[in-house]
């Protein structure tokens, strides 16, 4: 089979997989979030957190849970890793220095899970379980939380309740996150994704040498690294290090993991506001953008312009030979549309057009298909601002599911799709100015200048990939890029939940056949023309000196 | 917004029901604009409007380095000159349109100003003495006598006699119109003549709050505030602008990185490009020019969320009579029980004298059907005419012998019994069937050789106005839901509103049922518009989201209402939801437009700026512009001259056809999306065309 | 000030919450998947596919480490792709850590180290430059890949079979042997594992270890 179609029949197993677990997932996660129900767990949980389970939260209650729940996660994170000198199993590794403690608890705490450390040299396997793992749930679950606050927003009326965060977020780990994560989790140890609790191993080749090979309880980690779209990697090669990815069928599982809840939240979504055209319609934008970035990358990486990538006679530096170059792609496109950020091939070594393709999938603000939660409620916000441009071309004040977009909904949109172009652009902008910043990259010219912008791009979209060339350990950039990733994960979601309790406390408006119907083919590119024309608007000039000039050369 | 005073403001006579006029923008508006255009070019006024205060200080900034440079003799004084030209000019033009659209009301409220001259009240005590007061003094209660020729000093409901009074100076229209106490034909307007006799009118409002004083506010625009729609909208412009900012500021340190630092006037080229600055200028232009559009028909909103409402309505409350079907029953078939001849004949004579509507009818009816004639003959002008009585309930002619009698079944049945003659059993059965579908059934009989003879029955019926048909399914498409209500039986408005093809009706409504029919709509989520005119329209006209008040109405109806119809043309509501409709049309697709320009400026300025650098980006030069210089410059030339081109369509809306909102949008993405991309592609082109051998000459 | 208390209360809450999830997510989960891969059969994947030879680790399956020849003028092994991890521009890996070089397509470092092992490596094979495969001049993302595709192999083979004496049909079975295909014919790229195909070599009567 040639390299083309193998990959193609590759995607087309992926996307059977994500079809046969979206309808299933979809409306699990609908029931979830709708019953009445509490499993004997969680009330056990509610009883000891001291938490009414039946009452619900107005917005700003809400809002209080999730910043006060990630405010202590951030502290314990921070003094978990500089406490770690007296931490069991640290294999010497001592206390995280503070800048690094700092932005590595906001990184996990923001579901970013950036890495400016090495994961074998600095963490021990207690900070990696009970401080990592722990925030790859919960700050998934929180992203989760978020969205179907907003869903909420749009399904009631006449409220201001959106939900209670404890017993969402509770309900998300229990009954979601952590069985599909044990599950998986079994079958990618099958798969030779080691599961140790020693440092390592010690090895005589047969060369004679000796070698000791890190080993890491990598296979908790690993799962709900992706099925959380985390991407902080257990080892620093991430999903490149064979033992976090060993084959080309983990390979497909750990993509499929990161899509799955993305995808099939908007069959949730479709559920819960009783018209699965509606889901459908926002998968489809997600779907084209995914399918046009991957297009995109897997061209660029089959059809290396480099000069260095032209010598070696193919685009295979920073590349696994185990998942070549379709399974790359396929990771890419995934990992960067969905705010995951962990990689199976160095990104930074991607040709300009593929790493420009790789940045725009997350300057696409992490909607193809997005994170667990987030990816929903950035196209949904998204989706307000396509609503009240296209529905002032029909000659209505603008509604969408029934509610009415007036100033409040539309400032709220506006703020949350704001926050991320403001960082990266300051950000990048703001960090091509400093002195030394030219010894931070690994590479230089055009390319050097995308380092910078990914790496905003990165922490603003709390992806967490990066063209890891540039040198992010100085204090600038950890605090900068630590600030980055909690306005960029906040701001959006304080400005939603905001949404949200404006949206439950409107009455409903039926449609009528003067309301822009927000299904189908033509909205969907309407949101989808929404989406590219204001990455499109807001990052050509910065993208045309990095990845664009790289790719024309 | 401040108000100018226009030196020599036009006036033209308002017209009642005008068309908008085609050429609503020329040479003659934009000459009498652009005074008060230069006027507004200080940062006081610009502050209100982000977008435009943005390339306000843009090109402050822009002036400054180019005379910085002509001094130093640095740099390319002569780009930045053109540049800063070329900005001022950005800023210029939408003061040019939004003065253009101002106009327009600035020459209606000169003329309503005229009305309002110091007239002489006189105050009438309770004693019945009359005073002398100035009309500035009344007070609301207070009670004035008008005559003949004079000015009515304030607003008010008449409560003692009937006039007739020329309200041309608000309404434009030049036929007298008749005013009475009682009923819902007593309100007058301060500054209206009273033509013949003497009314005794009681003050409703404080002078300076009078009905012209508002009137004036509104067409001047003093009284515009921004609505709900547009305030958001501005949000959204706000942040769009911000991001350009952002994008535009940090541009610079990456280019310096890339070793080609860009030049202020480079760079705010480049901002003012990309910022909204054609839909910024024109935002406020397009709400003056909607209320201004509803003015030309003789419709004033009191506020502009009203207008705004009225695109959103849901249901259209319309009433039967007047409205949907012409004010009086007609007669529109005749159903004979031998000799239909006979009964024409008959129908007509017993109507000859019969000046009713009703009776009217039935002789045009038989007319046109029947070939008779319109007038009496000689023999039939000696007729004894037998008036309708409320006890007879029958009315007809005595021709010598021949008597002629119509009138109600069982009264016409009693006299055809009494004279003799009997009933046709199917006589029940037909009258039955007309009431049934709505129809008056009119018995019509006559003496004949001493012997009463029932000819048959006269259908009267409430008749729908020509088109109202089509207009139903016009606002059906536009997602409009119509509810007929009416003070009929169900069974009577069933068959109307069959025949008008409203979705809904309101059988034997009172105020009240009307009240709850609203609230009920309204808690529904759906918004609600009506007309109405009488005093006890009131509370569901407060209530309504779009209440449109007849001018004829009462005091109390225009004041719960948020608009009023200077026309009292109850069928107006649906125009005034297309012109709400189109308002907010216009504002999208003018965005629309704005934000798809930026690609092709993109094309034009990136490549100009950093080709030197990267040679390959030289590629994205995709319009072949001349050069560098030339390419900046023709995109900010454009970017100005666009807002000048579209302002003839700010002023008059964007075409709106009562379709299905997918294929609105469709059709407004393609025009305004799609175009919004090309244009510029093309426009760019040519300007560079001109610019490019300007420079190289 | 209302705002200000509903935090503090919310903030105690979620501290609870943490402190639960903790235990549930960060100790229970992880250690009962620990105790899950003690069976058998999982267990040796679990603790990195290590490989034995008589009796002592020489390796892991799932790790690439270049092997040295104490003789470059001799080398008898199969070699794996170039690491950045390595000390030279090739040579073996560290496997205590992972990462790779992050260089980009236009970077003239890169191109100066491509133009370093391929001279290399086509002197070591006896070849012209250009005849040297992509995958055995760059370096993988992990650094540690222990692949490397067919090509390569090929490449490789004659040297191996002469320094080892060994019959080139011989040592071309082998590889064909030690070639794994794309998984269910489209995963990924068909690879050699090196370790492996440098074992069977040893096995089948090669120099290693001399």
């Amino acid at each position: 089979m040639s390299d083309l179609w193998a990959g193609l029949s590759q995607i087309g197993v992926l996307l059977l997989c994500l079809a046969a677990a979206y309808k299933p997932l979809g409306d699990y996660l609908a029931r979830v979030f709708t019953s009445e129900r509490h499993w004997k767990l969680e009330s056990g949980i509610y009883r000891v957190i001291r938490v009414d389970p039946d009452s619900g939260q107005r917005w700003t209650t809400y809002a209080a849970g999730v910043l006060g729940f990630s405010f202590v996660s951030i502290v314990l994170l921070y003094l978990l890793q500089r406490l770690q000198a007296i931490l069991p199993l640290n294999f010497g590794r001592g206390a995280v220095d503070p800048a690094t403690a700092f932005n590595t608890a906001v990184s996990f705490v923001t579901n970013t899970n950036w890495q400016s450390y090495t994961p074998e040299e600095a963490m021990g396997h207690v900070v990696q379980m009970v401080g990592l793992t722990v925030q790859n749930f919960v700050s998934a679950g929180m992203g989760i939380c978020v969205a179907i606050a907003l869903v909420r927003g749009f399904v009631r009326a006449n409220t201001g309740r959106i939900g209670n965060v404890w017993v969402d977020l509770t309900r998300i780990c229990v009954r979601v996150l952590l069985p599909i994560s044990f599950v998986f989790a079994i079958l990618l140890v099958a798969g030779g994704v080691v599961m140790s609790l020693s440092s390592g191993f010690t090895s005589t080749g047969i060369d004679g040498m000796q070698h000791t090979t890190a080993l890491a309880p990598a296979a908790s980690q690993e799962v709900i690294k992706e099925l959380g779209t985390n991407g902080g990697g257990i080892f620093n090669g991430n999903s490149a290090h064979p033992f976090e990815n060993p084959q080309g069928w983990t390979n497909l599982i750990e993509i499929f993991l990161i899509l799955v809840i993305p995808v099939s939240l908007t069959r949730t979504f479709g559920v819960l506001v009783g018209s699965r055209k509606q889901g459908y319609t926002l998968l489809s934008v997600m779907g084209a953008l995914w399918g046009l970035m991957l297009a995109v990358i897997w061209w660029a990486e089959s059809h290396p312009n480099g000069p260095a990538a032209l010598l070696a006679g193919g685009a295979m530096e920073g590349k696994e030979s185990r998942f070549g170059i379709a399974g790359s792609a396929l990771f890419a496109g995934s990992t960067t549309g969905t705010s995951t950020g962990a990689v199976n091939a160095a990104h930074d070594s991607l040709t300009g057009l593929g790493g420009g393709g790789a940045l725009l999938n997350m300057l696409f603000a992490e909607l193809t298909p997005g994170g667990v939660g987030t990816g929903l409620y950035s196209i949904l916000v998204i989706a307000i601002i396509a609503v009240f441009l296209a529905g002032l071309m029909v000659g209505r004040t603008p509604e969408y599911l029934g509610k009415k977009l007036g100033r409040r909904e539309v400032t709220c949109s506006a703020i949350a799709i704001l926050a991320m172009p403001a960082l990266v652009l300051l950000g990048s902008g703001i960090a091509l100015l400093l002195p030394g910043i030219r010894a931070t990259m690994t590479n230089s010219g055009a390319h050097g200048l995308s380092e910078v912008l990914y790496a905003y791009g990165s922490a603003s979209n709390n992806n967490g990939s990066a063209f890891a060339g540039l040198t992010v350990t100085n204090d600038w950039f950890e605090a900068t890029l630590g600030v980055a990733m909690l306005f960029g994960r906040f701001v959006p979601i304080l400005a939603v939940l905001r949404l949200a309790g404006a949206l439950a406390a409107q009455r409903k408006t039926p449609p009528s056949a003067g309301t822009l119907p927000t299904q189908g083919p033509m909205f969907a590119s309407l949101v989808g023309g929404t989406v590219v024309l204001v990455a499109a608007l807001t990052f050509v000039p910065a993208l045309a000196l990095g990845p664009i000039a790289e790719a024309l050369a | 917004m401040t108000i100018t005073k226009t030196p020599e403001p036009e006036v033209e006579p308002v017209q009642a029901n005008e068309k908008p006029v085609a050429r609503a923008f020329g040479p003659a508006q934009i000459a009498k604009a652009v005074p008060d255009a230069v006027g507004r070019l200080g940062p006081r006024h610009q502050l209100r409007n982000p977008v435009l205060f943005v390339v306000w200080i843009g090109s402050v900034l822009v002036t400054v380095f180019a005379i910085g440079q002509l001094i130093t003799g640095s740099g390319q004084p002569g780009f930045s000159i053109a540049v800063a030209l070329w900005l001022w000019f950005t800023v210029f033009f939408a003061n040019v349109a939004e003065a253009v659209a101002e106009g327009r009301g600035k020459a209606q409220a000169e003329s309503l100003r005229r009305t309002k001259k110091d007239t002489v009240a006189h105050k009438l005590a309770e004693d019945g003495s009359v005073t002398e007061i100035s009309g500035t003094d009344l007070d609301i209660g207070d009670h004035v006598v008008v005559e003949a020729g004079q000015a009515i000093p304030g607003d008010g409901d008449v409560i003692e006699g009937i006039a007739t009074v020329d309200e041309s100076a608000i309404t434009g229209e030049s036929a007298p119109v008749i005013r009475e106490s009682g009923g819902d034909r007593s309100s007058v307007t301060g500054g209206t003549t009273v033509l013949s006799d003497r009314i005794v009118v009681r003050i409703t409002t404080k002078p300076g709050e009078s009905f012209v004083d508002k009137m004036i506010g509104l067409v001047e625009g003093a009284s515009r505030q921004k609505t709900p729609n547009e305030v958001a909208l501005t949000i959204l412009l706000s942040v769009l602008t911000i991001i350009f900012l952002l994008a535009v500021l940090a541009l610079q340190p990456m280019a310096a990185y890339s070793g080609s630092q860009q030049s202020v006037v480079t760079l705010t080229a480049l901002l003012v490009c990309l910022i909204p600055t054609t839909i910024g200028a024109l935002l406020s232009a397009i709400g003056i020019a909607g209320m201004d559009r509803l003015v030309r028909r003789n419709v004033l909103a009191m506020s502009g969320r009203a207008v705004e409402a009225a695109g959103d309505v849901d249901t259209l409350l319309l009433d039967k009579t007047g409205t949907i079907t012409f004010g009086n029953r007609q007669a529109t078939e005749l159903i004979a029980f031998g000799d239909e001849q006979a009964l024409a004949e008959a129908a007509r004579l017993s109507s000859l004298a019969d000046e009713t509507p009703e009776g009217r009818s039935i002789v045009d009816l038989c007319v046109q059907r029947y070939g008779l004639a319109a007038e009496a003959g000689e023999a039939e002008q000696d007729g004894e005419f037998v008036p309708f009585t409320a006890r007879t309930r029958m009315s007809g002619i005595d021709l010598g012998a021949r008597q002629v009698r119509k009138g109600a079944t069982a009264a016409v049945c009693a006299w055809v019994t009494e004279h003799g003659g009997t009933v046709p059993d199917m006589t029940q059965a037909c009258v039955d069937t007309i009431s049934a579908q709505g129809g008056t059934p009119l018995l019509c009989a006559e003496l004949v050789h001493g012997r009463a003879v029932v000819r048959g029955v006269i259908r009267l019926s409430d008749v729908v106005k020509p088109g109202m048909r089509e207009r139903f399914a016009e606002l059906r498409a536009m997602g409009i839901r119509t509810v007929m209500i009416t003070g009929d039986n169900p069974l009577t408005a069933k068959a109307i509103a069959e025949e008008a093809g409203v979705d809904d009706f309101l059988a034997e409504a009172t105020p009240e049922d009307k009240l709850a029919l609203i609230s009920q709509e309204q808690e529904g989520g759906r918004l609600v518009a009506m007309t109405g005119d009488g005093t006890n329209d009131a509370p569901a006209l407060a209530k309504a989201d779009v209440g449109v008040a007849m001018n004829t109405g009462t005091a109390a109806a225009k004041e719960a209402g948020n608009m009023v119809d200077l026309d009292s043309d109850p069928t107006k509501l649906i125009e005034i939801v297309r012109i709400g409709k189109q308002l907010l049309i216009t504002r999208g697709a003018l965005t629309t437009f704005s934000v798809a320009n930026d690609l092709a400026k993109y094309f034009a300025i990136l490549p100009a700026m950093f080709a030197g650098i990267y040679p390959q980006l030289g590629k994205l030069n995709i319009m072949h512009l001349a050069s560098p210089t030339s390419a900046i410059l023709s995109a900010v030339v454009f970017n100005a001259l666009i807002i000048i081109g579209l302002i003839p369509l700010a002023l008059r809306g964007v075409s709106y056809r009562a379709v299905s909102a997918t294929k609105l949008l469709r059709r407004n993405l393609l025009v305004y999306g799609l175009g919004g991309v090309i244009t510029p592609f093309v426009c760019i082109w040519l300007i560079d065309l001109v610019i490019g051998r300007l420079i190289g000459a | 000030m209302r705002w200000f208390t509903s935090v503090l209360r919310q903030t105690g809450a979620g501290l609870r919450l943490l402190i639960v999830l903790t235990v549930i997510l960060g100790i229970c989960y992880p250690l009962a998947v620990y105790g899950v891969s003690r069976i058998p059969g999982l267990q040796s994947n679990a603790e990195g596919s290590q490989v034995k030879l008589d009796g002592q680790v020489v390796g892991s399956r799932l790790i690439g480490i270049d092997p040295v020849a104490k003789n470059p003028a001799a080398d008898p092994y199969f070699h794996n792709r170039a690491s950045a991890s390595a000390k030279g521009a090739l040579g073996p890996a560290d496997p205590s850590t992972s990462g790779g070089s992050n260089l980009s397509g236009d970077s003239t470092e890169l191109r100066g180290l491509l133009l370093e092992r391929k001279e290399a490596i086509a002197g070591r094979e006896g070849v012209t430059p250009d005849r040297v495969p992509a995958d055995a001049v760059t370096a993988s993302g992990s650094g540690l890949d222990p692949d490397i595709g067919p090509a390569y192999a090929e490449l490789q083979a004659p040297r191996v079979a002469r320094v080892n004496h060994l019959d080139p049909d011989a040592v071309r079975r082998l590889i064909a042997e030690h070639t794994a295909g794309r998984q269910l014919g489209m995963l990924g790229a068909p690879t050699v594992n090196v370790l492996q195909l440098n074992l069977a070599i040893k096995k089948l009567g090669g120099s290693h270890g001399r």
